[in-house]
């Protein structure tokens, strides 16, 4: 048996490799189970975890509050539920129209709430989140606040292969492959020079500003960046529901959002990941065992604000830092 | 108040469960009827749900806890009025609990976000209220049924009523989802008067402050409102309130007027006229005994919702029994669920080729029960006759 | 006439604004607290004020008992648990009463169920001719009439009591104020006190109006972050001019703008259309308030 303490790195990779089998394979372990409704959870959480980890790129990384993050989410899914339902169907055209439609908005909110600091930030952020929000309301040709059914699903072409995503099977694996590449962008973003910029113009901007980094240009990148990454899990998350509605962009869902990043880790690659996988695990566990799932859910949270500082991936990292020394 | 909780399935135990029902055949006649019964159990309009679920359940005890000749698992849950929560409920229901039917939801919007679960997933939804114009023309589709009525259709009877008091101008207002779009059309399909103001509002609005200052400036004769559960409990209460109801008449729908709008209103409600295709007076035989069960168990008068939840359960008893069990034969299941034979606590009952309702449809009054209470009774003349809906020849079944 | 009646409308609705306003402005300001759980003291009162109105069949009854639990509730959840959070960033105080919201939505449907009925007391049920031709409910100006009289109160609370000058002194420069030797713990207790106070008289007010469900905090929460953040953190006159004025944009914005739209939209698209034009405007309002003002209209911080 190999011991912590003797090799600590090998432990440790050996566990990686072992959660990523599972992970890859979940859809098939799931089935042999039984349990394959249990795969439209998984891939609940994947989305969810693309979202939570892009705001963790604005909030955690970027120390931006932005409490009106759920809009790019949401805007990603309405980009794409409408063009199914006027009849394009064609994966790669959502994808282009997503990536453009949410830069376009990112680039507009960031621009005119950079401007301010504090709660202003906040409440600037979450203004803009809500007039989106009024808006998908309003538009009663695409549902307005009945929401917005869509039967058809993205199709991705590759040569003469096509994918579906309304194959549950498909949208699991896609939804994954986001979510690694995201991570792994995350990873190599954090110690590369905007990275480190980012750092110092988090712990405080005023200084960073005066040592000479152009802070709002870096700030509105990382903001636009996080959007379009959150307006992609959007587009995931009507393509996993075949619905989409003006909750959606509800500054609830933006709050749901940061109780994810703050509950997995500020500021920690896998934060977003945990958070979301945690807090929609821990509901539906609840849920299905009593009919009072929010009252524990709200217990579990408090008990991590008060006690685990820095989140789940906080105490894992300081337990790998106690049982290195 | 009786609480029904659904059956709770542990993760642990279900796990050896699971493994042991994937080994055993699954292509045999089925052992015992499941249903997924997902309606508005909490929040403002709660009470339509409560009622349906409550007659369901009752049609069900009445009949030994059986659905035909099979044992009946009804799995009730809560969609709190969100379409999301009612998606994820349905996909529950049919994904891990393979239930046979799916029925209950109240409202139309709700119902629409979550009906494709069960249509992708060839489940038939036995509707024992919301039944939207829509699914009744272009989009009908083989496994729907509506057991209550067309959306239009309360509206149509009104808007006829309203012709023959002779009123010349009305006032609308309904909330702005499709069963509000559906209830003002049928109302102006009948009515030969004209319209003072048509006036949509949020869903779930409860302040009508607004929306009462304009009724007042626009002076019209008569205020016709489609409010489901708490908007028209609380919408009555502030148009009293406001010094409306004396120079204004109002008209309702059986829905702004039964027991669940009458009993927190009160005796503003006395004397007010409504359309139904159900009342709690009627004489046939299924009725007398439905009202006299639903009283004895439940200890209070039933709405026209928990009429509806029984004859769901009735139909979908028809079918299995006509089936003789076999419910993996969809294509007879089908034939039985459109047959309809049953004794609907309305009288007559038969579909259309569309699977919604033809029937008959009265005018109701609000009187004296004798016991210091207020009730619905109806005129015995009905109002609309054999009446289908005005969009079944846009559907494409035969 | 129209006009009018709903230019009241609009006051009723921004004065009620107020009370939930004018506690959070305080605790936002002397505490420097982001508190997610002030809708659900809101709650608490009107489901406290419901279940007592039921209990004792008087409607004043159950106001001032609503009023006296839930100020006591707000004080205990202080002391016990807010206590802790000034400390930390605001980050944390969003996940703690975020968390709260979940505990006290859940717990409010175990103890009083899903929803409670309240209605508004039997001699008030009727209209008011308040000029001829200018018929008001009743109810409403009980609620108009409150929230002025409160109100009132609070500014002479605020400006004319040894107790409103060390709130302000608190709000204005907390460091300062402890410095200067006021009872800063105590203080903060007090300030959360009178919040929950003016919150249960909001819900126990509006319950009739609205409906008293689990969840009823949530929307009115943020429209009240929305006032304080135009009148000025930490400033009482800020949040009663805000709340007016948002009330006011809100609900005159809402039939004025579906009366625009009705010309040239079909009627269920203007119905839709007003009241999202009115409530964007109400954020756009507060967008160009912050870029005129960045600080509030009536700003405490000194």
């Amino acid at each position: 048996m190999l011991s912590e303490a003797k090799h600590p790195g090998l432990a440790r990779s050996v566990a990686l490799i072992a959660l990523a089998a599972i992970v890859l394979a979940l859809p098939f372990l799931l089935r042999a189970l039984g349990f394959d409704f249990y795969l439209s959870l998984a891939s609940r959480i994947v989305v969810y975890a693309i979202a939570a980890t892009s705001l963790n790129l604005v909030l955690g990384y970027g120390g931006m509050v932005s409490f009106g993050h759920a809009a790019f989410v949401g805007l990603g899914a309405y980009v794409t539920g409408v063009m199914i339902s006027e009849g394009v169907q064609s994966g790669s055209a959502h994808l282009g129209a997503v990536v453009l439609v949410t830069a376009f908005a990112a680039l507009a909110i960031g621009a005119i709430s950079l401007r301010t600091r504090g709660v202003y930030f906040i409440m600037i952020t979450l203004a803009f989140a809500q007039m989106l929000f009024y808006l998908a309301n309003s538009v009663k040709g695409y549902g307005g606040d009945e929401g917005l059914n869509v039967r058809a699903r993205s199709l991705f072409s590759l040569g003469g292969w096509v994918l579906d995503l309304k194959n549950p099977l498909a949208l699991y694996y896609v939804a994954l492959a986001v979510l690694a590449a995201s991570l792994f962008a995350l990873a190599r973003f954090v110690p590369s020079r905007l990275g480190y910029a980012m750092l110092a113009i988090r712990d405080d901007d005023v200084r960073a500003e005066a040592i000479g980094f152009p802070t709002y240009r870096y700030k509105l990148v990382v903001f636009v960046a996080a959007g379009v990454l959150g307006g992609i899990a959007g587009a995931l998350s009507v393509n996993l529901q075949g619905y989409v509605s003006p909750n959606a962009l509800h500054w609830t869902q933006s709050g749901t959002l940061m109780v994810m990043v703050i509950l997995g880790g500020v500021a920690t690659v896998w934060g977003g990941v945990a958070g979301a996988a945690v807090l929609l695990l821990l509901q539906e566990m609840l849920g299905s065992w009593t009919e009072h799932g929010e009252f524990w859910t709200g217990w579990v949270l408090l008990a991590v604000v008060l006690f685990a500082r820095r989140g789940l991936v906080g105490i894992a990292l300081s337990r790998r830092a106690q049982s290195a020394t | 108040m009786l609480h029904l909780r659904a059956p709770r399935t542990l993760v642990a135990p279900a796990l050896l469960l699971a493994a042991l029902a994937l080994g055993a055949a699954s292509a045999e006649a089925a052992d015992k009827v499941k249903v997924g019964f997902v309606s508005t159990l909490s929040g403002p309009s709660s009470a339509l749900g409560v009622d349906i679920r409550d007659g369901f359940l009752l049609a069900v005890k009445l009949n030994g806890g059986k659905l035909g000749n099979l044992p009946a698992d009804v799995l009730v849950s809560d969609d709190q009025f969100k379409p999301d929560v009612a998606k994820q409920l349905f996909e529950k229901n049919i994904k891990r609990d393979k239930v046979d039917f799916m029925t209950g939801v109240v409202f139309s919007n709700i119902m629409l976000a979550a009906l494709p679960e069960a249509l992708d997933a060839n489940t038939f939804y036995i509707s024992p209220n919301a039944a939207p114009s829509s699914i009744a023309g272009k989009d009908c589709n083989p496994l729907f049924f509506a057991v209550s009525w067309p959306n239009d259709a309360y509206h149509e009877a009104a808007g006829q009523y309203a012709n023959t008091r002779d009123l010349k101008s009305v006032y609308l207002v309904a909330p702005n989802y499709q069963a509000g779009k559906d209830s003002l059309a049928g109302f102006k399909r009948t009515f030969k008067g004209t319209v003072a103001g048509e006036n949509y509002t949020k869903l779930g609005q409860l302040d009508y402050a607004a929306e009462l200052a304009e009724i007042r400036a626009a002076k019209p004769q008569a205020v016709y409102i489609f409010l489901p559960g708490g908007m028209g409990i609380n919408f009555i209460k502030q148009y009293v309130g406001a010094g409306l109801g004396k120079d204004t008449t109002l008209l309702l729908p059986g829905f702004s007027a039964d027991q669940d709008v009458i009993n927190p209103v009160g005796a503003a409600m006395a004397g007010l006229f409504n359309t139904a295709h159900w009342s709690p007076d009627f004489t046939n035989a299924a009725n007398v005994k439905f009202m006299a069960e639903f009283q004895k168990e439940y200890k209070r008068v039933p709405t026209l919702y928990a009429s509806q939840g029984y004859d769901a359960a009735l139909l979908i008893d028809a079918a299995v029994r006509d089936t003789k069990g076999r419910l993996e034969d969809h294509e007879a299941v089908r034939k039985a669920l459109k047959a309809a034979r049953f004794d609907s606590v309305r009288g007559p009952f038969k579909f259309n080729t569309n699977q919604y309702p033809i029937q008959n449809y009265f005018v109701r009054t609000i009187g004296s029960d004798g016991k210091g209470g207020l009730v619905n009774k109806s005129f015995n003349e009905p109002i609309l006759k054999n009446h289908g809906d005005a969009y079944v020849q846009n559907c494409a079944m035969k | 006439m129209l006009i009018v009646e709903q230019a009241l409308n609009g006051l009723q609705f921004g004065l009620m604004l107020f009370l939930l306003a004018a506690g959070l402005t305080l605790v936002f300001g002397v505490m420097d607290m982001i508190n997610l759980a002030h809708g659900s003291l809101y709650m608490v009162g009107a489901f406290v004020a419901a279940w007592l109105v039921a209990l004792t069949g008087s409607f004043v009854l159950g106001i001032a008992g609503a009023v006296v639990l839930t100020a006591v509730f707000g004080m205990a959840l202080e002391v016990v648990l807010l206590r802790t959070l000034y400390a930390r960033d605001h980050l944390s105080q969003v996940l703690a009463t975020f968390a709260l919201i979940l505990i006290l939505n859940d717990g409010v449907k175990m103890i009083f169920g899903n929803d409670l009925p309240l209605s508004a007391p039997a001699a008030l049920a009727g209209p008011v001719e308040l000029l001829p031709g200018l018929v008001y409910p009743a109810y409403r100006l009980l609620i108009l009439a409150v929230g002025l009289v409160l109100a009132l109160l609070l500014w002479l609370l605020v400006q004319k009591t040894r107790m409103g000058a060390l709130v302000r002194a608190g709000a204005s420069n907390r460091t300062m104020a402890t410095a200067l030797g006021v009872d800063i713990t105590r203080l903060f207790t007090f300030v959360f006190g009178i919040g929950a106070a003016l919150c249960a008289v909001a819900g126990a007010l509006l319950g009739p109006l609205l409906a008293v469900q689990v969840g009823m905090g949530e929307n009115i929460l943020i429209l009240a972050f929305v006032v304080i953040v135009i009148g000025g953190i930490g400033s009482i006159r800020g949040a009663l001019v805000g709340a007016i004025l948002v009330g006011g944009i809100d609900t005159l914005g809402r039939t004025l703008l579906q009366h625009l739209f009705r010309e040239f939209l079909p009627p269920q698209w203007a119905s839709a259309a007003g009241p999202a034009v009115a409530s964007v405007a109400v954020y756009v309002f507060m967008a160009v308030v912050l870029a005129v003002k960045p600080q509030g209209l009536f700003p405490a911080r000194g």
